[in-house]
Order: structure tokens, then C-alpha cells, then sequence
């Protein structure tokens, strides 16, 4: 069914006038699809591509609004749906939106409340209206529709919203993929109608289309059409087989305007970052890292390590030797694996150290992207990361090769 | 090191100097920084350099680090490098004041140990092996401080004195020759459970012995009546010379702290304000003896005085809350927080206090966030180091009694921070 398009045309064409392009590309990598730039957003400037660390309920775990600055991040995500039950839109507003609640002085970037419709699938019915849920809560029901959704992220906020979707998990197949797709189409444009505050809340669409080219290829096709700032590959990231995976993520960026911001959804592992960086996308959001920080795992460049175990019981060095955190630079692997046995501040050190990690990779990508050396950039990455040609994963080493970074 | 005393009425007023490599000073009366496992409780080094008024010495509690003694064994360098405060003064306690320490598993020879792990039974050479590898600046000698449950007795009491002798002269022996603790300052331990006699005699005979300063022990839990408290701490601290500091443990109350300061006693411990975080409550009691003409006006027009403003305190607030609040909080995922964009503390300026509000720290409570501990640790560790602060202050001004009336008045009515009206 086509969209409504005439409405959806008059209010883009009103937020086009009123805002300039978000993306700015700093430099293009000779050989990949990679671009290094920053986005230009209400909050200050962000250098991309970019990690955004994500706060779901208005706070980055247990890490204070000054240590997450401290640490160069300049956009961080909130969560509409646990935000919009709790405390909820009208009191967050009061506060003076997400901003002032959490007192975050730099870009926010809320999500529609839709990924939840996956995660808590039992509790939720699709309809064209909307999704309704039965809120965990309170068992009240809850209907999210487009523009409740859009109400919700307008009383937050954030600088960067996202459409509502029909978000149907990677893993299925059949029919109910193809209704999905469609009817995220209409409900961008009933999410681009009903933003009140475009020229300072930038709404992206999310690509869906699951697994099939066919349907991807459709979604971008129509989704394009609309005047929106900036575009998210959402439908990924759930499990799907990784050769599936980046063939979808390489075919969106084919068909995406080169000079709009492409967010990945949900991609936060690092070899994924460089390779969906290769790939061509500029913005990535995902909760593992300070997810795993919370089960003791400290990231770094070789790998993981999983501090609780008895092996790091006398281990004296840092996290990470060359690594310029405040947790590397005061503490050791031993006396984190001590302190995780009786205080919440061990997973507040890990927490600071796994976000200072993939916002130094982040950095580190982008400066070889600007100094034009990203595939030897990727190639010494891959090293460090597997030790030997043969433990590279092979859909790593198929998608960088489609984008011209051989790796033999 | 040494006690400088400014001499003032009502306590001792003044400073521990020459502390640690660096020379730093304690201010008498004065807190130790309560940790866990060598950590403030919830904050890592930037959070906790955001507190202001962080005392120049930490505890640290034995029972954490006897887990690690093999570790500290290997590492070499002592506890303070190993946990990340090189440069820290540490002080390390036999026990930790939150953990409850079972009764009954002490002997002639040997103490227990409560940890992670279980219970750990020490005797005064493990325990001076323990201390080799640790590096103190200062230390509790290992004593028998097993008399704060219920009926003790006069001969349990005896016994507590006894041992307690006994393991510090064992290790001062000890001491001697262990080159690893040449600057480590060994603080005596006063026992005696409720009984005036063996008080005084353990006071007296741990006086003798060459230790760096006093320990009062004995004093945690509510076992013993409220009177015999503080008149036995009266007359320990009689007992004991002028020139060396009075540690008393288990004592953090806003009240009782200042009883304990005109009895004789120095230094605290800062347990208190991490039991109010854990809670999810934040300190409000007033400290702020000055004579308030602002107030004073209020009064006369009518308006409520607030410290007496309690009447109307919910009842609900105090059911659901913890059954340990004092009258020196608020209860934060109270309903009533939901939405007040309040600071934690009028006037407070503490990190929390500046950049957040009570409607947010409510939230975080409702929704079981890491942070909620965060803030409420730093905002309720910077009141309680400003109350140290503003005792010396009282000190130095000769008011002591204009606080001590604004802290026993707000012990029985609760904080005087509600809003005009609310």
C-alpha cells in the first residue's frame, strides 16, 4: 500500500528548509566505502564514524554525566520506551526533556520504543494503529503508536529521534516480513507528520527488510524518497548469520544518499564496528560493552578478559597497558578481580575503561580514514584481534574484500 | 606522628600531624574514609575526588585484605599501591564496622575473621604476617572484641581484657622485628565490654605499652544501655594520655558522634553515611549552628519553624523504608521525590546537589540503577565530612552547645530541610 505522501512531503519539506545537512565527510577512503566526517547537531559537533554508548533509562549506568564527557563521548542514546513508562514523558519534560534530567550537555538520540517489541514479543500485538503492549510494570496496557511514539521522543528531547518501526526479529522468514516493511513506510510518515520539532529533533528512518534483498531494496527505494536527515539500518544485529548480515548492511549503504548519516543499529562488537565502518556506515549504538563490563569482561584489542576468573588473581598489570583510561591508569587486573567480589565501584571501573575503549577505536578508525591509510588501519586491527590469518572469521574477511581491503 | 592540640572547651580540638611519607594531617575531630576492599564504597578515583572533604586517611577493614593476603604477599608493594591510593594514609581496622561479626568463635589464641569467603581464624602471628604484607600506616592490634552481644558478664569481659594484653604484647614483640612495618604506627585496643573495672584496667595497661594511639572497642551494636556507653567511654578516655589519639568504632550518628567528641574521642569511622546510600537515603540534618535571622523572621510571622516541621512526617515513608533510618534522612524512592526538582539538600554543594535533583535520584532508586549508589554515596560522604567540619568549627568558636541542641533537636524531630510549606 502507498504511502500517504502528500502530508509527509509538505512537513519534510518544511524541516528541509529549516535545517542544514547533519553529515559533514571530512574525508573518503580511496579503496573502502569508509567516511570520516561529523555530524552536526544541536548539542555541538560530533566526529564520526562513531560509537554511542547507550543509557537506556536516562543515566550511562553507573558512570556520572561528567566521567562519560570526560571520556570524549558527545552522543549517548536513551531508551523511549523504558523512559516513556518510567518516569515518563510529562515528568522528564518538567525536568527540562532527557537533557536536563540527566544533565547531559551533549547530543542524545533516542530510539522509537520499537526494538522492545521484539525483545518482549509475548507482551506485544501489531496493528496498523500501533503496537500494545502490557507494560511489565504495571500490566496497563500501552499502545505505541507513530505518533505517540514521536509525542514521547518530542517531551524527551533528544537531538537525534528515531521513526517507530514494524521491527520483526532477523530470524523470520515468510510473509510477516514483507507487511513489516511496508508498514514501517507508512509509519515514517506518519512519525515525519507528527515531529513537532523538526529543526532541532532530527527524525531518521530505519531500512527494514529483514534478510531479503528484495525486500531491503524495496524499503530503501521508498524510504529514500523521503526528506529525512539521516537513515538507520534497522532489522540486524539479531542473531542472523553474519554472512547474511553484512551482504544487508553493504546493499543498504549501496542505496543510501552519500551525503546522509547511516546508523547501524545495535552493532557494538568491534571487528563489526571496522567492518561495517569498511562498509560505509558513519553511526553505531549497541549495550555490550557496558553490558559486559556489568558481568566483569574488560574489552580490549586482542579480545576479552573475564576479570572474575582465578587467573588474574595476581595479574599486576593493567586492563590494558597502552590503554590511557582512568581505570588502566590507576588499577590493576588483580585489584579489579579482587574489588569485583564486594563493591559496585569494580563495575563502574570496568564501565569507564569499555567505553574509553570503543571510543578510542572509533577514534583511532576515523584518523586513518582522515590520514588515508584505513585499510592498513583495518589489516593490523585484524591482526592484533585474531593473532593469524587462519582465525579470522571468514564473513569479515568476505566483506572487507567486497569493499577492496584484501586481507591475505 | 603527633597530636597538636589547639585547646578548645568541650573537645579536643586540633590535628594529627606528620602522617604517612608525606607528612599529611589529620584534623581532630576529625572521620576516616570508610572503604571496601580498599575502594570507597561505589566510586572510583574521579567520582570520589568529586567529594569534597575526603579525610587524608582511609580505612581499611582486615577481614577484605586477609582474603588477599597471598596476593599482597606476591605483589610486595603494600595495599596502598594496590588498591590505587598510593598516596593515601591507611588506617586498618580487625573488623568491619557493616559486616556483623557472630559471637562466640574467639579463644586464648586466636580471633575470627568474617570475609566473602567465610571465617577466617587468625592468631597474633598470622595476623602481624597479614599486616607485613599489607603496609599499614596505621593499625588495630588484634584483640578480643567479642563482648557487644547482649549479656556479656564480668568474667567474659576479664577475658576480652586479658587476651586482648596478651595479643599486644605479642605483637609489639612482633613488631620489633619486622622491618616491613618500621613506619607503622600500632593503635591499641581498649576492652572491657560494660564493666567499669576491667575498662579502667585495660585503658591503664594498654596506656604502658609503646602503642601510637588508642582504640575504643567494645562500644558497636545496642546492646549496651545508652548511659553506660558513654560514662564507661568518659572514663577510658580519663585514663589515657593527652599527646595520642582516641579511634572509636562503630559510632557514626550525627548525636552520638558528639557525645563520643566530649568524652575524649578523635576519630570516627564513615560507615554511617555508606548505611544511609545502601538504604536509598540521602543525609539532610543540619549542621548550621549559626543563628539563623531568616529563620528567626519566619518564626515570627508564623510560619513554621522547620525543624519542627516533622509532625507531618508520613507514616508511610517511615513504614516502607528501612527499619534502620534515622531521623537524619529522607527516604528517596519515596513517592513524594517523584517529582522534585529540588537539589538532594538545599544549599548543599556537593556534585549531586549542583547537577542533579531529587526527582532524578528517585528515579534511579524506582528503576534499580548503578547510579543511584553513585550520587547518594558522594552527595552523603561530602554532608558527612562538612559535619566534621562544622563540629571543629564550634570547637574553634566556642559553640559547641548551640550544635549539640541543633543535632539533639533534630534526632528526636528529624531533618529541618522541608520546604517552607511542604
Amino acid at each position: 500500500m502507498a504511502a500517504a505522501l502528500p502530508l509527509a512531503t509538505a512537513a519534510s519539506g518544511r524541516a528541509r528548509r529549516a535545517r542544514a545537512e547533519v553529515l559533514r565527510v571530512a574525508a573518503r577512503c580511496a579503496r573502502s566505502r569508509a567516511r570520516a566526517g561529523e555530524l552536526r547537531l544541536p548539542h555541538g559537533a560530533v566526529p564520526c564514524p562513531v560509537f554511542m554508548p547507550v543509557g537506556t533509562r536516562g543515566t550511562a549506568k553507573g558512570v556520572t554525566a561528567a566521567q562519560l564527557a570526560a571520556l570524549g563521548c558527545r552522543i549517548c542514546l536513551g531508551n523511549t520506551y523504558h523512559l516513556g513508562t518510567r518516569p515518563g514523558p510529562e515528568l522528564v519534560q518538567r525536568a527540562g526533556g532527557l537533557h536536563g534530567f540527566m544533565d547531559w550537555p551533549h547530543n542524545l538520540l533516542t530510539d522509537s520504543g520499537g526494538f522492545q517489541m521484539v525483545s518482549l514479543a509475548a507482551l506485544a500485538e501489531v496493528t496498523e494503529e500501533g503496537v500494545r503492549f502490557r507494560s511489565p510494570y504495571g500490566g496497563e496496557e500501552i499502545l505505541l503508536s507513530p505518533e505517540k511514539s514521536m509525542e514521547i521522543q518530542n517531551a524527551l528531547g533528544a537531538d537525534i529521534v528515531m521513526q517507530l518501526d514494524d521491527v520483526v526479529s532477523s530470524t523470520t522468514t515468510g510473509p510477516r516480513v514483507e507487511e513489516a516493511m511496508h508498514r514501517s513506510v507508512r509509519w515514517l510518515d506518519r512519525c515525519i507528520a507528527a515531529n513537532r520539532h523538526p529543526e532541532r529533533q532530527h527524525l531518521f528512518a530505519i531500512i527494514q527488510g529483514g534478510l531479503d534483498p528484495a525486500l531491503r531494496t524495496k524499503c530503501l527505494e521508498e524510504m529514500t524518497q523521503r526528506d529525512v536527515p539521516g537513515f538507520a539500518i534497522g532489522g540486524l544485529s539479531g542473531g542472523e548469520e553474519k554472512t547474511c548480515f553484512w551482504r544487508m548492511v553493504k546493499l543498504s549503504t549501496e542505496r543510501l544518499p552519500p551525503e546522509k548519516p547511516r546508523y547501524l543499529m545495535g552493532v557494538g562488537y568491534a571487528t563489526d564496528l571496522v567492518v561495517c565502518v569498511a562498509l560505509g556506515c558513519d553511526m553505531f549504538d549497541c549495550v555490550f560493552p557496558t553490558r559486559t563490563a556489568r558481568f566483569g569482561s574488560a574489552l580490549v584489542p586482542w579480545g576479552s578478559l573475564q576479570l572474575k576468573n582465578k587467573q588474574f588473581a595476581k595479574d599486576f598489570r593493567p586492563i590494558d597497558a597502552d590503554c590511557e583510561c582512568p581505570t588502566c591508569r590507576g588499577y590493576s587486573r588483580a585489584y579489579l578481580h579482587a574489588l569485583l567480589r564486594s563493591d559496585t565501584a569494580a563495575l563502574h571501573h570496568l564501565t569507564v575503561h569499555n567505553i574509553a575503549y570503543q571510543l578510542q577505536l572509533m577514534r583511532s578508525v576515523r584518523e586513518s580514514i582522515l590520514a588515508q591509510r584505513f585499510p592498513q588501519f583495518v589489516r593490523d586491527f585484524m591482526r592484533t584481534m585474531y593473532g593469524s590469518r587462519d582465525k579470522y572469521p571468514a564473513w569479515a574477511v568476505e566483506a572487507l574484500a567486497s569493499v577492496d581491503i584484501p586481507l591475505d | 606522628m603527633r597530636v597538636e592540640l589547639r585547646g578548645a572547651g568541650g573537645g579536643r580540638l586540633g590535628a594529627l600531624a606528620g602522617l604517612g611519607r608525606g607528612g599529611a594531617a589529620l584534623a581532630l575531630p576529625g572521620c576516616l574514609l570508610y572503604t571496601r576492599t580498599g575502594s570507597a564504597p561505589h566510586l572510583t578515583r574521579d567520582t570520589l575526588r568529586a567529594v569534597r572533604g575526603v579525610p587524608a586517611v582511609a580505612q581499611l577493614t582486615l577481614p577484605a585484605l586477609a582474603e588477599l593476603h597471598e596476593v599482597l604477599e606476591e605483589y610486595k608493594e603494600g595495599a596502598a599501591k594496590f588498591i590505587g591510593m598510593p598516596d593515601t594514609v591507611l588506617y586498618c581496622s580487625l573488623q568491619d564496622p557493616v559486616t556483623p561479626c557472630p559471637s562466640g568463635y574467639n579463644t586464648n589464641k586466636t580471633v575470627s575473621l568474617w570475609g566473602n569467603s567465610g571465617r577466617m581464624e587468625v592468631t597474633a602471628s598470622k595476623f602481624m604476617d597479614i599486616q607485613r604484607a599489607i603496609k599499614p600506616d596505621w593499625f588495630q592490634c588484634i584483640s578480643d572484641g567479642d563482648t557487644i552481644s547482649g549479656e556479656v558478664g564480668r568474667k567474659r569481659a576479664k577475658k576480652s581484657v586479658d587476651r586482648s594484653l596478651s595479643f599486644l604484647d605479642i605483637c609489639l614483640q612482633l613488631l620489633e622485628k619486622s622491618p616491613e612495618l618500621q613506619g607503622s604506627v600500632m593503635i591499641g585496643a581498649i576492652e572491657g565490654g560494660d564493666i567499669l573495672e576491667e575498662r579502667l584496667r585495660s585503658a591503664r595497661e594498654t596506656a604502658k605499652r609503646p602503642v601510637g594511639g588508642f582504640l575504643l572497642d567494645g562500644f558497636q551494636g545496642r546492646a549496651m544501655a545508652k548511659e553506660t556507653k558513654l560514662k564507661l567511654i568518659a572514663s577510658v578516655t580519663a585514663e589515657l594520655p593527652e599527646d595520642k589519639p582516641r579511634i572509636i568504632h562503630g559510632i557514626g550518628k550525627p548525636d552520638e558522634v558528639l557525645e563520643c567528641i566530649e568524652r575524649g574521642v578523635d576519630i570516627f569511622e564513615s560507615f554511617f553515611p555508606f548505611q544511609v546510600t545502601e538504604r536509598g537515603c540521602a543525609l539532610s540534618f543540619s549542621y548550621d549552628y549559626h543563628p539563623n535571622p531568616e529563620a528567626a523572621v519566619l518564626k515570627q510571622n508564623g510560619v513554621q519553624d522547620p525543624e519542627k516541621n516533622n509532625a507531618e512526617k508520613d507514616q508511610d515513608e517511615i513504614s516502607r523504608a528501612d527499619s534502620e533510618m534515622t531521623p537524619f534522612e529522607i527516604f528517596l524512592k519515596d513517592k513524594r521525590y517523584q517529582d522534585d526538582f529540588g537539589p538532594l539538600l538545599e544549599g548543599c554543594t556537593c556534585y549531586c546537589c549542583q547537577r542533579h535533583t531529587r526527582a532524578y535520584v528517585h528515579h534511579l532508586l524506582v528503576t534499580n540503577e548503578l547510579l543511584a549508589g553513585v550520587l547518594l554515596m558522594m552527595h552523603n560522604f561530602q554532608h558527612y565530612f562538612s559535619f566534621f567540619s562544622a563540629i571543629r568549627d564550634a570547637l574553634r568558636d566556642n559553640k559547641l552547645d548551640q550544635l549539640k541542641k541543633l543535632i539533639f533537636g533534630q534526632a528526636l524531630q528529624g531533618p529541618a530541610n522541608a520546604k517552607p510549606g511542604q
